[in-house]
């Protein structure tokens, strides 16, 4: 099975994020880059489903040429091949479904997985947004993939429960923590990268409409929560939330 | 200008408070604009929901009906969806950002070819919206061009709307849906049994983390201390990581957003991610052994103890204060 898997590349989780003073965006000194986790997930259940069935996986994504370090990190893990559009333009989501929509239709995957949100954005939107432009089913924020002939059956975080629905391929998928735990690249795995196919293709060749309909007037800092008080024992913090903060 | 449509999520026939949210950003955002707040309710028998949600204000509800849309699922509730948008005209549409407003709405924005904020905290007078980015260490000012626009609210964000003592008309449609568009099985729902409260509708949380060490000590420590507060237990991806606790109950960036008036925090150190889903509550305590816990510099109440002793002594000190 073919399998694409657009990534993101996005600040490391433990990195503090400081807007910069005059609002325009964020401090990026001394920012540590890494592919977004819920796309490390999609990376390696790819992984998992081409040991199975065998098949090939291809990652992508859109970005400047320094994305290049996390392609190469997918490939280290065991990607087969890799695509960058380069783009120095900020883009919005449906820019970015639309561009990956392209790249879906020359590929054509039977399958294409991504993390449900990026961690720095945190809009959730591409998976199910280039779903739709395909015309694709979608399972989101997914615990667990199964294959049964020609179906695939999803289960997926919803509220209160666990769902599970199925369709035919080709389909999308976006994964939740649940379902599986990434691999590292191991150091055969590195060396191989170097090798491996990585195509750049200018996103302005492709001819869709990249014009931002989003746009990102400016970014402040949320106002801090102020640290209140130690209590000293567990009889004096049941007290003072009876009889100060009156919430029990 | 277009009304703003308010996407109304039901879960089974019942009206989740997230709904009633929505509703309320729903008509915020008409009021700034000067025009309609109108709401929708899909179903295969939406008259009983319809005439619920006709209580809250809104100035229609759209009871839309069809047999593909007995359970939810993106690909029929999109075409629905779109279909109507267009034949009302409206502006903007809005749904509360749970697990069904984050899997539908942006499938309906690419269908419209629309725009999308997410889980919106604010709406300004100028247009401008609103929204947390990085795990809500930056607030984001964002503006949407084009004629229509697609919208989630943070449930947190807003109030629930109100019953307002009149009933808004209630006006049934078939949906139109292209069945080429429904590609999607339902299989089953497998629901999460609890008597306790739901997490982002209870007034007290309390939430463990990996200082739990285990998913028994959930049960065993943690428990007693959830039922005798009769709130919800919620936790951190740490301790969802490993296995302690579902992922439902997971409270952060990734997780669910929770703002109680009493969030108590157990064994949890306080990563930006957790605090995230949490540091809008409005009273927070934090107990744990590290005093250099990241969670005490949100908390309101800070206790330093092993938790193992000071769980069960909460316990016992509630017990003493209800007597009372």
């Amino acid at each position: 099975m073919k399998i694409l898997v657009p990534i993101k590349r996005v600040p490391d989780p433990a990195t503090t994020i400081k807007v910069l003073p005059d609002g325009s965006g964020i401090d990026t000194a001394n920012i540590k880059w890494v592919i977004n986790p819920f796309d490390e997930i999609a990376i390696e259940e790819a992984l998992r489903i081409k040991e199975k069935q065998s098949g090939e996986v291809v990652l992508v994504t859109i970005g400047q040429s320094t994305w290049q370090e996390q392609l190469r990190t997918g490939l280290a893990m065991g990607a087969d091949r890799a695509i960058l559009i380069k783009s120095d333009a900020p883009l919005d989501t449906l820019a970015i479904s639309r561009i990956l929509a392209k790249v879906a239709a020359d590929e054509k995957p039977e399958l294409i997985l991504l993390g449900k949100q990026a961690i720095d954005d945190d809009s959730n939107q591409v998976g199910q947004m280039l779903a739709e432009m395909l015309g694709w089913p979608q399972a989101t924020f997914a615990s667990k993939v199964e294959f049964e002939g020609t179906k695939v059956k999803v289960t997926r975080e919803a509220d209160g429960g666990l769902e599970t629905i199925a369709f035919n391929l080709p389909a999308l998928v976006t994964t939740d923590l649940r379902l599986n735990e990434p691999r590292y690249a191991s150091l055969p795995g590195i060396m191989k990268a170097r090798k491996k196919e990585l195509k750049e293709i200018p996103a302005d060749t492709l001819g869709v409409d990249l014009a931002p309909r989003l746009k990102v007037k400016k970014l402040a800092a949320p106002s801090k929560r102020q640290a209140g008080k130690k209590v000293g024992s567990v009889a004096e913090l049941v007290q003072v939330l009876h009889s100060e903060a009156k919430v029990i | 200008m277009g009304d703003v449509l308010v996407f109304a999520e039901h879960q089974g026939g019942h009206l989740p408070k997230t709904t009633l949210t929505a509703i309320h950003a729903g008509a915020e955002l008409a009021q700034k604009r000067g025009v309609k707040c109108l709401v929708v309710v899909a179903s295969d028998s939406p008259d009983a929901l319809a005439a619920e949600l006709a209580k809250y204000g809104a100035a229609k509800v759209i009871a839309l009906a069809h047999p593909a849309l007995k359970n939810y699922l993106a690909d029929a509730h999109a075409a629905a969806l779109t279909a109507l948008v267009k034949k009302i005209g409206a502006e903007y549409v809005l749904a509360t950002a749970t697990a069904i407003g984050k899997d539908l709405m942006p499938r309906l924005a690419a269908r419209l070819g629309a725009p999308m904020a997410s889980e919106i905290v604010g709406i300004n007078d100028d247009g401008t919206l609103v929204r947390p980015m990085y795990a809500g260490n930056v607030l984001a000012t964002i503006e949407l061009d084009g004629p229509v626009k697609v919208v989630t609210v943070r449930g947190t964000a807003f109030d629930a709307a109100k019953p307002t003592g009149a009933a808004a008309a209630v006006e049934k449609q078939d949906a139109e849906i292209d069945s080429a568009a429904c590609k999607t099985e339902f299989v089953s729902f497998n629901a999460t049994k609890s008597d306790r409260p739901q997490l982002t509708e209870a007034r007290i949380v309390v939430s463990g983390g990996r200082g739990l060490k285990s998913g028994d000590n959930f049960k065993i420590v943690l428990e007693p201390l959830v039922d005798e507060m009769g709130a919800a237990m919620g936790a951190s991806r740490a301790a969802v990581d490993a296995g302690f606790v579902p992922n439902d109950l997971q409270v952060g960036q990734t997780g669910k957003v929770v703002a109680p008036e009493l969030y108590v925090a157990v064994g949890i150190s306080g990563a930006i991610q957790h605090l995230a889903g949490m540091k809008d509550s409005k009273i927070i305590v934090a107990i744990n052994k590290d005093e250099e816990a990241a969670i005490f510099s949100v908390a309101d109440y800070g206790l330093v103890a092993d938790l193992f002793k000071a769980v069960p002594e909460m316990v016992d000190e509630l017990k003493k204060v209800k007597q009372h």
